[in-house]
Protein backbone atom coordinates (compact mmCIF):
# COMPACT_ATOMS: atom_id res chain seq x y z
CA UNK A 1 0.00 0.00 0.00
CA UNK A 2 3.27 2.42 0.84
CA UNK A 3 3.91 2.15 -2.58
CA UNK A 4 0.85 3.85 -4.00
CA UNK A 5 0.63 7.20 -1.77
CA UNK A 6 2.02 10.58 -3.26
CA UNK A 7 5.41 11.65 -0.85
CA UNK A 8 7.48 14.89 -0.92
CA UNK A 9 10.65 13.49 -2.12
CA UNK A 10 13.58 16.08 -1.55
CA UNK A 11 15.34 17.53 -4.86
CA UNK A 12 16.85 20.78 -5.91
CA UNK A 13 14.75 21.75 -9.17
CA UNK A 14 13.75 25.74 -9.24
CA UNK A 15 10.29 24.22 -9.02
CA UNK A 16 11.15 22.55 -5.19
CA UNK A 17 12.86 25.87 -4.52
CA UNK A 18 9.43 27.96 -5.11
CA UNK A 19 7.86 28.65 -1.91
CA UNK A 20 4.95 26.29 -0.92
CA UNK A 21 2.32 29.14 -1.28
CA UNK A 22 3.59 29.74 -4.57
CA UNK A 23 3.16 26.28 -5.63
CA UNK A 24 -0.41 26.14 -3.51
CA UNK A 25 -2.13 28.79 -5.62
CA UNK A 26 -0.48 27.55 -8.40
CA UNK A 27 -2.33 24.19 -7.78
CA UNK A 28 -5.60 25.90 -6.87
CA UNK A 29 -5.89 28.66 -9.66
CA UNK A 30 -4.86 26.31 -12.22
CA UNK A 31 -7.27 23.52 -11.13
CA UNK A 32 -10.47 26.22 -11.08
CA UNK A 33 -9.52 27.41 -14.14
CA UNK A 34 -9.55 23.50 -15.30
CA UNK A 35 -12.96 23.05 -13.61
CA UNK A 36 -14.59 25.83 -15.15
CA UNK A 37 -13.18 25.71 -18.61
CA UNK A 38 -14.97 23.38 -21.06
CA UNK A 39 -12.74 24.99 -23.93
CA UNK A 40 -10.77 22.51 -25.70
CA UNK A 41 -7.99 24.46 -26.90
CA UNK A 42 -7.46 26.31 -23.44
CA UNK A 43 -7.44 22.36 -22.17
CA UNK A 44 -4.86 21.23 -24.81
CA UNK A 45 -2.18 24.03 -24.04
CA UNK A 46 -2.85 23.44 -20.33
CA UNK A 47 -2.07 19.85 -20.73
CA UNK A 48 0.92 20.75 -23.27
CA UNK A 49 2.16 22.88 -20.12
CA UNK A 50 1.22 20.67 -17.08
CA UNK A 51 3.82 17.78 -18.96
CA UNK A 52 6.36 20.74 -18.92
CA UNK A 53 6.13 21.15 -15.37
CA UNK A 54 5.92 17.60 -14.80
CA UNK A 55 8.96 17.39 -16.36
CA UNK A 56 10.88 19.91 -14.91
CA UNK A 57 10.58 19.01 -11.26
CA UNK A 58 12.19 15.91 -12.32
CA UNK A 59 9.49 13.82 -11.29
CA UNK A 60 9.92 9.95 -11.75
CA UNK A 61 7.51 7.34 -12.62
CA UNK A 62 7.90 5.42 -9.98
CA UNK A 63 7.08 8.22 -7.64
CA UNK A 64 3.38 8.37 -9.55
CA UNK A 65 2.84 5.49 -11.72
CA UNK A 66 0.70 3.57 -8.92
CA UNK A 67 -1.43 6.49 -8.17
CA UNK A 68 -1.80 7.22 -11.88
CA UNK A 69 -3.22 3.83 -12.84
CA UNK A 70 -5.62 4.40 -10.28
CA UNK A 71 -6.68 7.44 -11.81
CA UNK A 72 -6.72 6.00 -15.31
CA UNK A 73 -8.97 2.87 -13.91
CA UNK A 74 -11.05 5.42 -12.10
CA UNK A 75 -11.60 7.21 -15.32
CA UNK A 76 -12.53 5.11 -17.55
CA UNK A 77 -15.18 4.09 -15.32
CA UNK A 78 -16.84 7.18 -14.88
CA UNK A 79 -16.86 8.40 -18.19
CA UNK A 80 -18.32 4.65 -19.12
CA UNK A 81 -21.18 5.67 -16.35
CA UNK A 82 -21.48 9.16 -18.06
CA UNK A 83 -22.49 7.58 -22.07
CA UNK A 84 -24.15 4.90 -20.08
CA UNK A 85 -26.83 7.17 -18.18
CA UNK A 86 -26.75 9.82 -20.92
CA UNK A 87 -25.59 8.51 -24.45
CA UNK A 88 -26.81 12.10 -25.47
CA UNK A 89 -25.49 14.81 -23.47
CA UNK A 90 -22.91 15.79 -25.84
CA UNK A 91 -25.95 16.75 -28.26
CA UNK A 92 -27.38 18.07 -26.01
CA UNK A 93 -24.46 20.44 -25.35
CA UNK A 94 -23.45 21.13 -28.91
CA UNK A 95 -26.93 21.63 -29.88
CA UNK A 96 -26.13 19.10 -32.96
CA UNK A 97 -26.21 15.08 -34.16
CA UNK A 98 -23.79 12.97 -35.64
CA UNK A 99 -23.96 9.63 -35.26
CA UNK A 100 -21.06 7.49 -36.12
CA UNK A 101 -22.61 4.11 -35.81
CA UNK A 102 -25.64 2.18 -33.60
CA UNK A 103 -24.75 0.61 -30.69
CA UNK A 104 -27.94 -1.41 -29.34
CA UNK A 105 -31.33 0.38 -27.90
CA UNK A 106 -31.46 3.78 -27.32
CA UNK A 107 -27.34 3.92 -27.75
CA UNK A 108 -25.91 6.10 -30.35
CA UNK A 109 -22.17 6.30 -30.53
CA UNK A 110 -22.20 10.19 -31.92
CA UNK A 111 -19.56 12.55 -32.49
CA UNK A 112 -20.55 15.39 -30.37
CA UNK A 113 -20.87 12.41 -27.35
CA UNK A 114 -16.78 11.58 -27.93
CA UNK A 115 -16.17 15.34 -28.06
CA UNK A 116 -17.55 15.92 -24.74
CA UNK A 117 -15.75 12.77 -23.25
CA UNK A 118 -12.80 13.92 -24.44
CA UNK A 119 -13.08 17.12 -22.77
CA UNK A 120 -13.78 15.31 -19.53
CA UNK A 121 -10.37 12.79 -19.75
CA UNK A 122 -8.54 16.25 -20.80
CA UNK A 123 -9.82 17.82 -18.32
CA UNK A 124 -8.87 15.24 -15.78
CA UNK A 125 -5.70 14.94 -17.43
CA UNK A 126 -4.56 18.65 -17.06
CA UNK A 127 -5.68 18.93 -13.00
CA UNK A 128 -3.32 15.47 -12.14
CA UNK A 129 -0.27 16.73 -13.62
CA UNK A 130 -0.49 19.58 -10.82
CA UNK A 131 -1.74 17.76 -8.35
CA UNK A 132 1.52 15.50 -8.43
CA UNK A 133 3.93 18.17 -8.40
CA UNK A 134 2.44 19.85 -5.40
CA UNK A 135 2.68 16.99 -3.78
CA UNK A 136 5.64 15.27 -4.82
CA UNK A 137 7.94 18.87 -4.53
CA UNK A 138 6.43 20.74 -1.48
CA UNK A 139 8.02 20.10 1.78
CA UNK A 140 5.26 20.05 4.16
CA UNK A 141 6.09 21.95 7.33
CA UNK A 142 7.74 24.53 4.48
CA UNK A 143 4.10 25.37 3.23
CA UNK A 144 2.57 25.87 7.01
CA UNK A 145 5.29 28.14 7.91
CA UNK A 146 5.12 30.32 4.66
CA UNK A 147 0.97 30.03 4.84
CA UNK A 148 1.29 31.88 8.06
CA UNK A 149 3.77 34.33 6.50
CA UNK A 150 0.90 35.44 3.76
CA UNK A 151 -1.03 36.29 6.92
CA UNK A 152 -3.06 32.64 7.41
CA UNK A 153 -3.73 32.28 11.30
CA UNK A 154 -1.33 30.16 12.73
CA UNK A 155 -3.72 27.87 14.78
CA UNK A 156 -4.77 26.85 11.17
CA UNK A 157 -1.43 26.20 9.76
CA UNK A 158 0.03 24.38 12.74
CA UNK A 159 -3.39 22.23 12.03
CA UNK A 160 -2.09 21.97 8.63
CA UNK A 161 1.14 21.05 9.66
CA UNK A 162 0.35 18.64 12.04
CA UNK A 163 -2.17 16.89 9.35
CA UNK A 164 0.55 16.41 7.00
CA UNK A 165 2.84 15.65 10.05
CA UNK A 166 0.97 12.71 11.19
CA UNK A 167 -0.79 11.29 7.94
CA UNK A 168 2.27 8.50 8.36
CA UNK A 169 2.29 7.65 11.44
CA UNK A 170 -1.50 7.43 11.91
CA UNK A 171 -1.25 4.64 8.62
CA UNK A 172 1.65 2.93 10.90
CA UNK A 173 -0.65 2.44 13.70
CA UNK A 174 -3.28 1.13 11.01
CA UNK A 175 -1.48 -1.08 9.74
CA UNK A 176 -0.41 -2.66 13.33
CA UNK A 177 -3.53 -2.65 14.72
CA UNK A 178 -4.65 -4.63 11.70
CA UNK A 179 -2.33 -7.00 11.92
CA UNK A 180 -2.93 -7.29 15.20
CA UNK A 181 -6.26 -7.78 14.92
CA UNK A 182 -5.76 -10.05 12.20
CA UNK A 183 -3.81 -12.45 14.00
CA UNK A 184 -6.55 -12.35 16.12
CA UNK A 185 -8.51 -14.25 13.22
CA UNK A 186 -10.80 -11.56 11.96
CA UNK A 187 -11.61 -11.68 8.51
CA UNK A 188 -10.99 -8.92 6.22
CA UNK A 189 -11.28 -10.38 3.08
CA UNK A 190 -14.36 -10.62 0.28
CA UNK A 191 -15.79 -14.00 1.91
CA UNK A 192 -17.32 -12.62 5.16
CA UNK A 193 -20.49 -11.06 4.82
CA UNK A 194 -21.18 -7.18 5.22
CA UNK A 195 -22.59 -7.35 8.62
CA UNK A 196 -18.99 -9.33 9.37
CA UNK A 197 -17.18 -6.87 7.37
CA UNK A 198 -18.63 -3.64 9.57
CA UNK A 199 -17.94 -5.82 12.24
CA UNK A 200 -14.00 -6.30 11.78
CA UNK A 201 -13.23 -3.22 10.25
CA UNK A 202 -14.41 -1.85 13.21
CA UNK A 203 -12.58 -4.30 15.36
CA UNK A 204 -9.51 -1.78 13.89
CA UNK A 205 -11.06 1.46 13.65
CA UNK A 206 -12.02 1.55 17.57
CA UNK A 207 -8.68 1.23 18.72
CA UNK A 208 -7.28 3.63 16.33
CA UNK A 209 -9.66 6.69 17.21
CA UNK A 210 -9.15 5.83 20.65
CA UNK A 211 -5.57 5.68 20.31
CA UNK A 212 -5.84 8.99 18.15
CA UNK A 213 -7.64 10.62 20.56
CA UNK A 214 -5.02 10.04 23.50
CA UNK A 215 -2.41 10.91 20.87
CA UNK A 216 -4.93 14.58 20.42
CA UNK A 217 -4.47 14.98 24.71
CA UNK A 218 -0.47 14.12 24.47
CA UNK A 219 0.13 16.77 21.73
CA UNK A 220 -2.69 18.92 22.52
CA UNK A 221 -1.25 19.58 26.64
CA UNK A 222 2.56 19.12 25.18
CA UNK A 223 1.61 22.47 23.61
CA UNK A 224 -0.20 23.98 26.05
CA UNK A 225 3.01 23.62 28.14
CA UNK A 226 5.23 24.95 26.26
CA UNK A 227 3.00 28.14 25.56
CA UNK A 228 1.37 27.74 22.53
CA UNK A 229 -1.25 30.32 21.45
CA UNK A 230 0.11 32.26 23.92
CA UNK A 231 1.18 35.51 21.94
CA UNK A 232 -0.08 36.68 18.40
CA UNK A 233 2.68 35.90 16.63
CA UNK A 234 5.53 32.93 15.91
CA UNK A 235 8.61 32.04 14.52
CA UNK A 236 9.10 29.24 12.02
CA UNK A 237 12.06 27.23 11.88
CA UNK A 238 11.37 26.19 7.79
CA UNK A 239 10.07 29.61 6.59
CA UNK A 240 11.34 30.76 3.54
CA UNK A 241 11.26 34.08 1.48
CA UNK A 242 9.34 34.36 -1.32
CA UNK A 243 12.31 35.35 -4.28
CA UNK A 244 11.84 36.40 -7.76
CA UNK A 245 10.80 33.40 -9.06
CA UNK A 246 7.74 33.35 -6.71
CA UNK A 247 6.35 36.78 -8.21
CA UNK A 248 7.55 35.22 -11.35
CA UNK A 249 5.62 32.55 -11.28
CA UNK A 250 2.38 34.13 -9.43
CA UNK A 251 2.31 36.73 -12.05
CA UNK A 252 2.17 33.92 -14.91
CA UNK A 253 -0.53 32.16 -13.17
CA UNK A 254 -2.58 34.52 -12.21
CA UNK A 255 -1.99 35.69 -15.81
CA UNK A 256 -3.01 32.94 -17.49
CA UNK A 257 -5.84 31.71 -15.63
CA UNK A 258 -7.61 35.22 -16.14
CA UNK A 259 -6.45 34.99 -20.42
CA UNK A 260 -7.73 31.10 -20.54
CA UNK A 261 -10.98 32.11 -18.38
CA UNK A 262 -11.64 35.21 -21.17
CA UNK A 263 -11.27 32.99 -23.84
CA UNK A 264 -13.14 29.84 -22.51
CA UNK A 265 -16.05 32.79 -21.55
CA UNK A 266 -15.88 35.54 -24.23
CA UNK A 267 -18.62 33.74 -26.54
CA UNK A 268 -21.05 33.96 -23.31
CA UNK A 269 -21.14 29.35 -23.28
CA UNK A 270 -17.98 27.71 -21.60
CA UNK A 271 -17.90 24.62 -23.95
CA UNK A 272 -15.98 25.43 -27.44
CA UNK A 273 -18.42 24.66 -30.46
CA UNK A 274 -16.71 22.71 -33.21
CA UNK A 275 -19.73 21.75 -34.70
CA UNK A 276 -21.22 24.90 -36.04
CA UNK B 1 -14.67 27.12 25.43
CA UNK B 2 -16.41 28.09 22.13
CA UNK B 3 -13.32 29.36 20.49
CA UNK B 4 -10.63 27.60 18.65
CA UNK B 5 -8.07 26.89 21.29
CA UNK B 6 -4.77 24.12 21.37
CA UNK B 7 -7.07 21.42 21.71
CA UNK B 8 -9.11 22.33 18.30
CA UNK B 9 -6.02 22.80 16.73
CA UNK B 10 -4.46 19.66 17.66
CA UNK B 11 -7.86 18.07 17.03
CA UNK B 12 -8.02 19.08 13.32
CA UNK B 13 -4.61 18.11 12.71
CA UNK B 14 -4.47 14.70 13.66
CA UNK B 15 -8.64 14.10 12.69
CA UNK B 16 -7.52 15.45 9.72
CA UNK B 17 -4.66 12.49 9.28
CA UNK B 18 -6.93 10.21 10.40
CA UNK B 19 -10.06 11.20 7.71
CA UNK B 20 -6.86 10.70 4.60
CA UNK B 21 -5.38 7.38 6.58
CA UNK B 22 -9.24 5.83 6.76
CA UNK B 23 -9.57 6.75 3.13
CA UNK B 24 -8.10 3.44 1.55
CA UNK B 25 -10.48 1.63 4.43
CA UNK B 26 -13.46 0.86 2.46
CA UNK B 27 -15.97 -1.73 3.28
CA UNK B 28 -17.30 -3.18 -0.75
CA UNK B 29 -20.94 -3.33 -0.22
CA UNK B 30 -21.02 -6.49 -3.00
CA UNK B 31 -24.64 -6.48 -4.55
CA UNK B 32 -23.97 -3.20 -6.01
CA UNK B 33 -20.67 -2.49 -8.24
CA UNK B 34 -18.60 0.43 -7.58
CA UNK B 35 -20.13 1.23 -4.20
CA UNK B 36 -18.12 1.29 -0.69
CA UNK B 37 -19.46 2.03 2.48
CA UNK B 38 -16.47 4.31 3.77
CA UNK B 39 -15.57 4.02 7.46
CA UNK B 40 -14.17 7.79 7.41
CA UNK B 41 -17.77 9.20 7.36
CA UNK B 42 -18.40 7.81 11.04
CA UNK B 43 -15.10 9.65 11.84
CA UNK B 44 -16.05 12.50 10.23
CA UNK B 45 -19.37 12.64 12.36
CA UNK B 46 -17.38 11.68 15.32
CA UNK B 47 -14.94 13.96 15.47
CA UNK B 48 -17.33 16.77 14.94
CA UNK B 49 -19.61 15.73 17.21
CA UNK B 50 -17.18 16.36 20.06
CA UNK B 51 -15.13 19.37 18.31
CA UNK B 52 -17.63 21.06 17.06
CA UNK B 53 -18.05 22.89 13.56
CA UNK B 54 -15.01 24.32 13.02
CA UNK B 55 -12.82 20.70 13.46
CA UNK B 56 -15.68 18.91 11.90
CA UNK B 57 -15.23 22.09 8.49
CA UNK B 58 -11.55 21.60 8.47
CA UNK B 59 -11.40 17.87 8.84
CA UNK B 60 -13.78 17.44 5.65
CA UNK B 61 -12.76 20.20 3.71
CA UNK B 62 -8.58 19.56 4.22
CA UNK B 63 -9.15 15.55 5.04
CA UNK B 64 -11.01 14.77 1.83
CA UNK B 65 -8.93 17.22 -0.28
CA UNK B 66 -5.70 15.58 0.89
CA UNK B 67 -6.94 12.18 0.79
CA UNK B 68 -8.01 12.77 -2.94
CA UNK B 69 -4.25 14.36 -3.87
CA UNK B 70 -2.83 11.56 -1.89
CA UNK B 71 -3.99 8.56 -3.29
CA UNK B 72 -5.80 9.55 -6.01
CA UNK B 73 -4.19 12.13 -7.32
CA UNK B 74 -7.07 14.41 -8.66
CA UNK B 75 -8.64 16.33 -5.92
CA UNK B 76 -12.46 16.21 -6.61
CA UNK B 77 -13.92 19.46 -5.91
CA UNK B 78 -17.40 18.81 -6.16
CA UNK B 79 -17.27 16.04 -3.70
CA UNK B 80 -14.78 17.90 -1.31
CA UNK B 81 -17.65 20.49 -0.11
CA UNK B 82 -20.06 18.39 0.90
CA UNK B 83 -17.92 16.53 3.40
CA UNK B 84 -17.13 20.03 4.55
CA UNK B 85 -20.80 20.84 4.70
CA UNK B 86 -21.30 17.85 6.81
CA UNK B 87 -19.08 17.69 9.49
CA UNK B 88 -19.96 21.67 10.06
CA UNK B 89 -23.53 20.81 10.19
CA UNK B 90 -23.19 17.79 12.37
CA UNK B 91 -20.36 20.08 14.36
CA UNK B 92 -23.37 22.94 14.73
CA UNK B 93 -24.85 20.30 17.77
CA UNK B 94 -21.62 19.11 19.72
CA UNK B 95 -22.67 20.80 23.01
CA UNK B 96 -26.14 19.22 22.68
CA UNK B 97 -24.17 15.20 21.88
CA UNK B 98 -22.15 16.03 25.54
CA UNK B 99 -20.42 12.92 24.26
CA UNK B 100 -16.89 13.72 26.30
CA UNK B 101 -19.25 14.83 29.11
CA UNK B 102 -20.23 10.91 29.44
CA UNK B 103 -23.64 12.25 28.55
CA UNK B 104 -24.40 10.25 25.12
CA UNK B 105 -27.67 8.04 25.76
CA UNK B 106 -30.29 6.59 23.59
CA UNK B 107 -31.96 9.72 23.12
CA UNK B 108 -29.01 11.64 21.73
CA UNK B 109 -28.15 8.82 19.97
CA UNK B 110 -31.43 9.32 18.41
CA UNK B 111 -30.65 12.69 17.96
CA UNK B 112 -27.24 12.71 16.68
CA UNK B 113 -28.79 9.86 13.81
CA UNK B 114 -31.42 12.52 12.63
CA UNK B 115 -29.18 15.28 12.38
CA UNK B 116 -26.24 12.76 10.39
CA UNK B 117 -29.66 12.13 7.72
CA UNK B 118 -30.46 15.43 7.49
CA UNK B 119 -26.43 16.44 7.17
CA UNK B 120 -26.15 13.40 5.25
CA UNK B 121 -29.48 14.71 2.41
CA UNK B 122 -28.10 18.57 2.50
CA UNK B 123 -24.52 17.38 1.53
CA UNK B 124 -25.00 14.51 -1.44
CA UNK B 125 -28.64 14.88 -2.12
CA UNK B 126 -28.31 18.52 -2.70
CA UNK B 127 -24.98 19.69 -2.60
CA UNK B 128 -22.45 17.36 -4.47
CA UNK B 129 -24.85 16.84 -7.25
CA UNK B 130 -25.28 20.70 -8.07
CA UNK B 131 -21.74 21.06 -7.94
CA UNK B 132 -21.11 18.41 -10.19
CA UNK B 133 -23.25 19.84 -12.78
CA UNK B 134 -22.15 23.40 -12.09
CA UNK B 135 -18.59 22.29 -12.18
CA UNK B 136 -18.20 19.68 -14.58
CA UNK B 137 -21.34 19.71 -16.54
CA UNK B 138 -22.26 16.01 -15.73
CA UNK B 139 -25.50 14.43 -17.11
CA UNK B 140 -27.62 14.88 -13.79
CA UNK B 141 -29.47 11.73 -13.88
CA UNK B 142 -25.74 10.36 -13.48
CA UNK B 143 -24.79 12.45 -10.74
CA UNK B 144 -28.21 12.21 -9.09
CA UNK B 145 -27.48 8.44 -9.31
CA UNK B 146 -23.93 9.15 -7.56
CA UNK B 147 -25.65 11.00 -4.98
CA UNK B 148 -28.27 9.36 -4.04
CA UNK B 149 -26.35 6.05 -3.30
CA UNK B 150 -23.50 8.13 -1.07
CA UNK B 151 -25.93 9.59 0.68
CA UNK B 152 -27.77 5.86 1.57
CA UNK B 153 -23.69 4.15 2.07
CA UNK B 154 -23.07 7.11 4.22
CA UNK B 155 -26.45 7.01 6.90
CA UNK B 156 -25.92 3.21 7.16
CA UNK B 157 -22.06 3.91 7.98
CA UNK B 158 -22.40 6.75 9.95
CA UNK B 159 -25.68 5.15 11.89
CA UNK B 160 -23.49 1.95 12.91
CA UNK B 161 -20.23 2.68 13.36
CA UNK B 162 -20.87 6.56 14.09
CA UNK B 163 -22.70 5.37 16.63
CA UNK B 164 -21.10 2.90 18.23
CA UNK B 165 -17.62 5.01 18.57
CA UNK B 166 -19.80 7.81 20.11
CA UNK B 167 -21.33 5.50 22.74
CA UNK B 168 -17.72 3.71 23.67
CA UNK B 169 -16.09 7.09 23.82
CA UNK B 170 -18.74 8.70 25.92
CA UNK B 171 -18.25 5.60 28.19
CA UNK B 172 -14.57 5.80 28.30
CA UNK B 173 -14.15 9.28 28.58
CA UNK B 174 -16.70 9.66 31.58
CA UNK B 175 -14.09 7.38 33.92
CA UNK B 176 -11.02 9.55 33.02
CA UNK B 177 -12.55 13.26 32.84
CA UNK B 178 -15.46 13.31 35.65
CA UNK B 179 -14.02 16.18 36.85
CA UNK B 180 -14.97 19.60 35.37
CA UNK B 181 -12.06 22.32 35.06
CA UNK B 182 -12.89 25.76 36.66
CA UNK B 183 -12.99 28.44 34.83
Amino acid sequence: MAGRVLTYEEKNTWIHRLSGVTKLVFFLLWSITSMLSYDTRVLIVMFVLSLVILRASQTKWKQVGGVFQFILIFLIINILAIFLFSPDQGTTIYGTRTVLCHIAGPYDLTLEQLFYEANIILKYLTVVPAVFMFIVTTNPSELAASLNKIGVSYDICYSIAIALRYIPDVQDDYHKIRNAQEARGIEMSKKASLTERIKSTSAILFPLIFSSMDRIDVVSNAMQLRGFGKTKKRTWYSAKKPERNDYLVLGFIILFSAIALIITFHDGNRFYNPFQ
Amino acid sequence: MKKFGIKEVVAAGIGTALFVALTQVQIPVGFIPNTALQPRAALLAFLAAIFGPVVGGIVGLLGHALGDALFYGSVWWSWVFPDALFGILVGLFATKFAIKEGGFDAKKVVLFNVVQIVANALAWILLAPVLDILIYAEPSNKVFTQGVTAFIANIIIVAILGSLIGIAYSQIGAKSSSLSKED
